[in-house]
């Protein structure tokens, strides 16, 4: 999945690092998978954290409120995120 | 009779609920994508007979899985009068989306805010009365696993039911199309539920996280996923095994002090029939209930546990080079138990080649029945010392099959797919003893189902078989079973598997618990005096390589069955039957060839 970078700040989340949260800022997904996600809690604006990378390039561990998902690094390369606005401390462990 | 749909995210505890209020035995697991079947059962709402119907979870109304087909099938074509939308009340924000698209269906419907029981631990205040005005629905805060709420739930519903006495309409086509405008839902869910729920500011450490840390880490995750699995196996070989030999000699005493001397009177062969064929072949596959049912308390534990969410996410850069995923791992877990609904539960999966590699690699799993198998054959043959390593290296032998083969035939254009894998992890919950006691006394069911058709018919098969023509002696040369064990000798005898040994295969094709009721039918012997008699003629590596023949060659008709209706496709269902069969000879080949050479013999 091709993830063009629109803003300087924004990131895709396969950059992110255990424990940092950031907010979701657009789904660049094609369209199953963007409803997947969306059901999931994958929603503009959503704050998002990483909570541990698995080896081998394995699969992410992120939550969205109270909800963990387990995604796969080129599918989370579609996740486009800006930095968090608040300085809300991240429930995440790691 | 009124119809009532129980619909919801997937792991939102449907099948609990139905499970609750029904008194029914569905499936349930701590995994999204259980219920991958329409399940229903009567009950009695408000003195009016009524049916509900557990269907699996859906994500949303979009999807094209089976599973999910399935779902929007039922709702487009049958009538429905109540929905009865379960969601989970931890996650209300997103959940709510799904239940306010099924209630815009214009169908009476009523919330259950699930899994109260977590919320309020995790200190979540959740204002049902606000939510409701908030719907304009009924919303009741229900714990469908510890029992809260029931009784206002069934008063809602019965409150509802009579409402929906309009001429049962379907779905119209147009009501679905409409479920394209979701975004107006999020905006108004996400209001709702700030309104609604009280989130505390500082969440508690959970109990999931801390365990996580350990279970899912980067080093320790795989060696401990191998140990549990390992303690798991030798566990049930380590309490099995004591119980299944108590067994084996109460039949065996039985039969002896009881059934000889009452049926003495009868003409020879009957009595040969009635206590070497029937009563032999049948105890002995019975003295494995309990083992199975053991066994079973573990499965119902671990896949209660959450754990296979873990499993899946440990396992899954392996499976992605298999063009497998963790999915597919989790269904070769789920297949320990029986290989029928593993392979039923890739219906999750949207990807056609996907399903077909998951379903292809399904049946190398080391299922119950053939559990017992080996079991009967360890315990007779290896030391107490030996037989928990012996057993786990079977289990690591079904592994290994099933990854051989997906990276055989993954490469193939019919098995190669790129579906995306994103998936839940739920919190890890501990089952009541009512679910673990459930789900074991379901086992005995099924096994008591199959025993009373498949089980007497094989064994009375194998008894003729091993009797006929009249006059000879039991399975000697000159019956059918040595006429047809002979004609498969050049075949199987390369493999250390004599003509008795071959004649318990071809009925182990049928289901694998015939083999041992087979074994105790063609030597004529039960309890004590069987297993003796089998560790006396079987040299261990022969018996090993039985043991691998029985692992990989077809597991039984019913998987045969599913696998068939599943692909709707005969050459998948022809490839899923040869492919095994060919993998059994060559890997016991090896064994047989390569031992017999490295120990001299
Ligand atoms: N703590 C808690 N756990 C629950 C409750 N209800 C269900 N569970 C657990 O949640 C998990 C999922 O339950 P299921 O009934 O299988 O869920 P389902 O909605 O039928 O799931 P699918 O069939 O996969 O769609 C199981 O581990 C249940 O034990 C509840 O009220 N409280
Ligand atoms: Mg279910």
């Amino acid at each position: 999945m091709i993830f063009i970078r629109r803003r300087v700040m924004n990131y895709a989340l396969t950059q992110l690092s255990p424990g940092q949260g950031a907010c979701i800022a657009a789904l660049h997904a094609a369209e199953a998978l963007q409803h997947r996600l969306a059901a999931l809690g994958f929603r503009i604006g959503k704050r998002i954290t990483m909570v541990r990378r698995a080896a081998f390039d394995g699969p992410l561990h992120v939550r969205i409120d109270q909800t963990d998902i387990i995604i796969r690094r080129v599918d989370a390369a579609c996740v486009e995120l800006r930095p968090a606005t608040d300085t809300h401390s991240s429930v995440a462990a790691s | 009779m009124k119809r009532i749909a129980l619909l919801g995210m997937p792991n939102t505890g449907k099948s609990t609920l139905f499970n609750r209020i029904t008194g029914a035995s569905a499936r349930v697991g701590n995994w999204p994508g259980v219920t991958v079947d329409l399940l229903a059962a009567k009950l009695l709402i408000a003195g009016q007979m009524a049916e509900i119907v557990d269907l699996p979870g859906i994500y949303d109304l979009h999807g094209y899985s089976d599973d999910e087909k399935l779902v929007r099938h039922f709702l487009e074509t049958q009538p429905i009068d109540l929905l009865l939308i379960a969601v989970n009340a931890m996650q209300l924000e997103r959940q709510l989306i799904l239940a306010m698209q099924l209630a815009s269906l214009g169908k009476a419907s009523v919330i259950a805010v699930n899994m109260i029981d977590e919320a309020r631990h995790a200190g979540l205040g959740i204002d049902t009365e606000r939510l409701s005005a908030g719907l304009n629905l009924p919303v009741v805060a229900i714990s469908a696993k510890y029992g809260q709420g029931q009784a206002e739930l069934m008063a809602a519903v019965a409150a509802k039911l009579p409402q929906a006495a309009l001429p049962s309409g379907k779905m119209a086509a147009e009501a679905a199309s409409r479920l394209a405008e979701d975004d107006s839902f999020e905006v108004r869910s996400a209001e709702l539920v700030a309104a609604a729920v009280d989130v505390p500011h500082l969440l508690p450490e959970r109990f999931s996280d801390r365990l996580d840390r350990v279970l899912m880490h980067n080093v320790f995750g795989l060696p401990l996923f191998f140990i549990a699995m390992f303690f798991v196996f030798a566990g049930v070989f380590w309490l099995g095994a004591p119980i299944q030999d108590v067994l084996k000699n109460a039949f065996d005493w039985f039969g002896e002090a009881l059934l000889k001397p009452l049926l003495a009177p009868l003409p020879e062969l009957l009595r040969g029939f009635l206590i070497d064929g029937l009563y032999g072949g049948i105890s002995t596959v019975a003295a494995f209930v309990p083992v199975v049912v053991l066994f079973f308390f573990f499965m119902a534990v671990v896949e209660d546990s959450g754990y296979l969410s873990r499993a899946a996410y440990l396992m899954d850069a392996l499976m992605a080079r298999l063009g497998l995923d963790g999915r597919s791992f989790v269904m070769l877990l789920m297949g320990f138990g029986c290989n029928v609904p593993a392979l039923m539960g890739t219906r999750v999966m949207r990807s056609r080649a996907l399903r077909l590699l998951s379903m292809l690699i399904i049946p190398f799993s080391l299922c119950s029945a053939r559990l017992q198998v080996f079991i009967f054959i360890i315990a007779a043959l290896f030391s107490p010392h030996a037989a928990p390593w012996v057993l786990m290296s079977l289990y690591l032998m079904s592994f290994a099959t099933a990854f051989g083969t997906a990276l055989i035939f993954g490469r193939g254009k019919a098995f190669r797919s790129e579906e995306p894998f994103v998936i839940e992890l739920p919190p890890y919950r501990f089952p009541t003893l009512r679910q673990v006691w459930m789900r074991g006394w379901l086992e005995v069911r099924h096994f008591l189902l199959r025993a009373t058709k498949i089980i007497v018919a094989g064994v009375v098969l194998v008894w003729l078989l091993t009797h006929l023509p009249v006059g000879v002696e039991a399975a000697s040369a000159d019956s059918y079973a040595g006429y047809l064990g002979r004609w498969m000798q050049p075949i199987l005898s390369p493999l250390g598997i004599d003509e008795k040994l071959t004649i318990a295969l071809i009925f182990g094709f049928v289901a694998k618990e015939v083999v041992i009721g087979a074994l105790a039918v063609i030597y004529g012997l039960e309890g004590s005096a069987l297993t003796e008699h089998i560790a006396g003629s079987l040299s261990l590596i022969q018996a090993y390589s039985f043991m691998l023949f029985c692992l990989i060659y077809t597991p039984c008709l019913s998987t045969i069955a599913t696998l068939k209706a599943e692909s709707r496709s005969l050459k998948f269902a022809a490839l899923a039957v040869a492919w095994p069969l060919a993998l059994a000879w060559c890997a016991s080949f090896v064994f047989y060839q390569v031992a017999l050479r490295l120990t001299g013999q």
